[in-house]
C-alpha cells in the first residue's frame, strides 16, 4: 500500500490542435490537500477529468487510491467523489432526491440513502432548503450541495474542480471551512483553484499548471518563498509625495517598487515584522498614507515571478471548454 | 453542525450484488429521475396527449369521408376510423419516441452526468434510465388513442386480453424504436437537429406504411417497402387484435423488428454516448 492517493507521471492530453497537458507529473499523499494553481486553460480541468476517469490520456499513467485509472477504472470511480465546474447536481431534483438518487446508484438501501442524504444536508446547512428544486438554490447553497453529492459514497479522494470560483469572499470562507474537515477523517482531496490565496489557505501541497505544464511544485511556504512572499502595498495621501514615497520603499526591497500607476507602490516583504519599521519611516519622513495593506501576490503576480511573463491571458478559454 | 461520521465503513463495501441485478437496480433509480423531470416540465406530456386526439380528429374529419368510401363497400368517415386508430396508434408512438434522443441531447450537456459517469455503476444505466422511464409516455398514447377513439364510436371487435396484447406489443415496439432515437440524439449537436433528423425518419416509415390507406394503389416499389417497414407489421398486428383477423405473421415479424433495433441500435447508442465525453 502506497502512501501517495493520487500519484500521475506524464501525463499528455491534446483536443485536435490545443495541447491541454504537455506531460504532467502530479502526486498527492494520502489525508493532504493537493492545490492545482493556473489561469483559465492551463489544463486543471483536463488533469482532473483525467484522473476521475472521465476522459483517456493520450499517453502517461495515473494511479488514484492505488488503481490504475486505465485498467481499472470502476475501482477507481469506487474510491472518489468529484465536484465542480462539470459535475453538479440535477437542477430539477430537490437536494434530498438528489443526494437519495446517488445514494441508491452507489448501493445503498432507500433507508440508509435517505439517512445519508438528511446527515449530509444537516451538515452542509441545507436542512430547510431539502426540499426545494436545485434550480431555486443561491450559488453558494448550489456548491454545498454539489460538494454533499460526492460525499454520499465517503470517498478516499475527493476532487474539487474550482469549488469556489464566482463565489462571494464570505461564502467562500464557508467553503474553505467545509474543504478543511474533509481531510480530518484520511481523504484526500485535489483542489484546483484560480487563486493563490486559496491554495495557501487549503493546500498542503501546491502545484502550478500553465500551458500544459506544471512550473512549479512546492508547499504554500516554500511557494511564496520563491515569489517573495507577501506585498506590501501603499498609497500616500499626497499623491505629490510618490516620489519620497518610492525612495523610503525601494530601501526596503532592494529594488524599485511596482505602480500601478496611480499612485498605489508595491513591494515584496519577508515578513510582517518589516511593517513597523515602514510605518515608523514614513511618519519620520511626514507621509500620511492613504492605503497601507498586505496581501499575498495574485495569480498574475505569480506568474510573472515564475514565467516571466503575463501573457497567460492568450490562451483561449476554449481548451478548458472543450475539456 | 453535527459532526458528520466520515469514518463509518465505506457504504460501497457491502456484499455486492450479481452485476445484472445492480444494473436493473441502477436503470430504475434513472428511471425515477426521468419520471420526476417529466412531472417537472407537464408541456413533455403534449406530444403523447394532445397530439394523438389532434390527429384523430383531423384523419376522422378531413379525410375520413374520402378516405372511407375507397376503402370500399360503401365506406364512410366511421368506416375509416376502424381502419384509422390502429394505423394512428402506429404513427404517434413513433412520433413521440423522437423527445427521448432530444432530450438525452440537451440533458447530456448538464453536469449531472459526468456525476454519472464518474459513478461506480454499468455505462448504459442512464440510457436505460430514460427508455424504462418513457413506457409511461407510450402507455399514454396507446390509453389516450384508444380511448379518445372510443369517444369517436370506435368499438373494439374482439377482447381485453387481446386489447392488452395489441397495446403490450406496440409498447414494445416504441420502446426499441427509442434507441434509434437516443443513437440520433447522441449523434447530433443540438436537440432542434434530433428532431429534423427524427422526422425524416419518422414521415416516411409512418406514412409508407398500410397505417392510413390500403396499399393497394401504391406502386409496386412502394408496395415492396411498405411490406418490410416496421410500422405496416406493427399497424397490421394492432389491427388483427383490435379487430380480429389474423395476426401471426405481423406479431412474428414486429418482433423480429424489434429485436432488430435492440441488436443494431442498442449498441450503437451505448458507444456513441460513451465517446460524448
Amino acid at each position: 500500500m502506497t502512501d501517495l492517493a493520487i500519484e500521475a507521471t506524464g501525463l499528455t492530453k491534446s483536443f485536435g490542435e490545443t495541447k491541454a497537458l504537455a506531460g504532467v507529473d502530479l502526486a498527492a499523499r494520502t489525508g493532504t490537500v493537493l492545490g492545482v494553481l493556473g489561469p483559465n486553460g492551463a489544463g486543471k480541468t483536463t488533469a482532473v477529468r483525467i484522473l476521475a476517469t472521465l476522459l483517456r490520456a493520450d499517453s502517461g499513467t495515473a494511479r488514484v487510491n492505488g488503481f490504475d485509472v486505465r485498467t481499472q477504472p470502476g475501482k477507481v470511480r469506487e474510491s472518489i467523489g468529484l465536484t465542480g465546474q462539470f459535475a453538479s447536481v440535477d437542477e430539477d431534483l430537490t437536494g434530498t432526491q438528489n443526494l437519495v438518487m446517488i445514494g441508491q446508484l452507489l448501493e445503498l438501501t432507500k433507508r440508509e440513502a435517505k439517512a445519508r442524504a438528511a446527515e449530509l444536508l444537516d451538515w452542509f446547512n441545507l436542512t430547510e432548503a431539502a426540499g426545494k428544486v436545485a434550480k431555486t438554490y443561491s450559488g453558494g447553497m448550489r456548491r454545498r450541495l454539489d460538494l454533499a453529492a460526492s460525499l454520499v459514497g465517503r470517498p478516499a479522494v475527493i476532487f474539487l474542480d474550482e469549488p469556489t470560483t464566482g463565489l462571494d469572499p464570505a461564502k467562500r470562507e464557508d467553503m474553505w471551512d467545509v474543504v478543511r474537515r474533509l481531510t480530518s477523517d484520511g481523504s484526500t482531496v485535489l483542489l484546483t483553484t484560480q487563486y493563490l490565496e486559496e491554495a495557501d489557505a487549503l493546500a498542503d501541497e501546491i502545484i502550478v499548471f500553465d500551458h500544459g505544464r506544471v512550473i512549479a511544485n512546492d508547499t504554500p511556504s516554500g511557494l511564496k518563498h520563491k515569489i517573495g512572499g507577501q506585498r506590501l502595498k501603499v498609497r500616500a495621501m499626497d499623491l505629490a509625495r510618490e516620489e519620497d514615497l518610492r525612495d523610503i520603499l525601494a530601501k526596503f526591497a532592494g529594488r524599485s517598487p511596482d505602480s500601478d500607476g496611480r499612485g498605489a507602490l508595491t513591494i515584496p516583504v519577508d515578513s510582517d515584522a518589516v511593517l513597523p519599521d515602514v510605518l515608523a519611516r514614513l511618519s519620520e519622513a511626514g507621509i500620511a498614507v492613504e492605503e497601507f495593506s498586505l496581501h499575498l501576490p495574485s495569480l498574475d503576480e505569480v506568474f510573472f515571478t515564475l514565467t516571466g511573463t503575463r501573457s497567460f491571458d492568450d490562451v483561449t478559454r476554449e481548451s478548458e471548454v472543450a475539456a | 453542525m453535527t459532526a458528520v461520521t466520515f469514518d463509518a465503513p465505506p457504504a460501497r463495501v457491502r456484499a455486492q450484488r450479481p452485476a445484472q441485478v445492480r444494473l436493473l437496480r441502477n436503470s430504475l433509480v434513472l428511471a425515477k429521475r426521468n419520471l420526476i423531470k417529466l412531472t417537472r416540465t407537464p408541456e413533455q406530456f403534449i406530444d403523447v396527449t394532445l397530439q394523438p386526439i389532434i390527429f384523430l380528429l383531423l384523419f376522422y374529419y378531413v379525410f375520413g369521408g374520402a378516405l372511407g368510401g375507397a376503402l370500399g363497400h360503401g365506406g364512410d368517415r366511421h368506416t375509416y376510423l376502424e381502419f384509422l386508430l390502429p394505423g394512428l396508434l402506429g404513427q404517434t408512438l413513433a412520433m413521440s419516441s423522437i423527445s427521448i434522443g432530444q432530450n438525452m441531447n440537451a440533458d447530456i450537456e448538464k453536469g449531472v452526468f459526468d456525476r454519472f459517469r464518474a459513478l461506480p455503476i454499468g455505462r448504459a444505466v442512464p440510457l436505460i434510465g430514460a427508455v424504462v422511464a418513457d413506457f409511461f409516455r407510450y402507455f399514454s398514447v396507446c390509453v389516450i388513442t384508444i380511448g379518445f377513439g372510443y369517444i369517436l364510436g370506435f368499438r373494439i371487435q374482439t377482447n381485453a386480453l387481446a386489447l392488452l396484447a395489441a397495446i403490450g406489443l406496440a409498447v414494445c415496439f416504441a420502446l426499441a424504436f427509442a434507441w434509434v432515437s437516443l443513437w440520433i440524439g447522441m449523434k447530433m449537436r443540438t436537440p432542434g437537429a434530433v428532431q429534423g433528423v427524427m422526422m425524416l425518419i419518422v414521415m416516411p416509415l409512418t406514412f409508407g406504411s398500410n397505417a392510413f390507406i390500403n396499399t393497394s394503389t401504391m406502386p409496386g416499389w412502394l408496395q415492396a417497402f411498405v411490406n418490410v417497414n416496421p410500422i405496416s407489421h406493427v399497424v397490421g398486428a394492432a389491427r388483427g387484435l383490435l379487430l380480429g383477423g389474423p395476426v401471426a405473421a405481423n406479431v412474428g415479424w414486429t418482433f423480429a423488428w424489434i429485436a432488430g433495433l435492440l441488436v443494431v441500435f442498442f449498441p450503437l447508442a451505448l458507444r456513441a454516448y460513451a465517446r460524448r465525453a
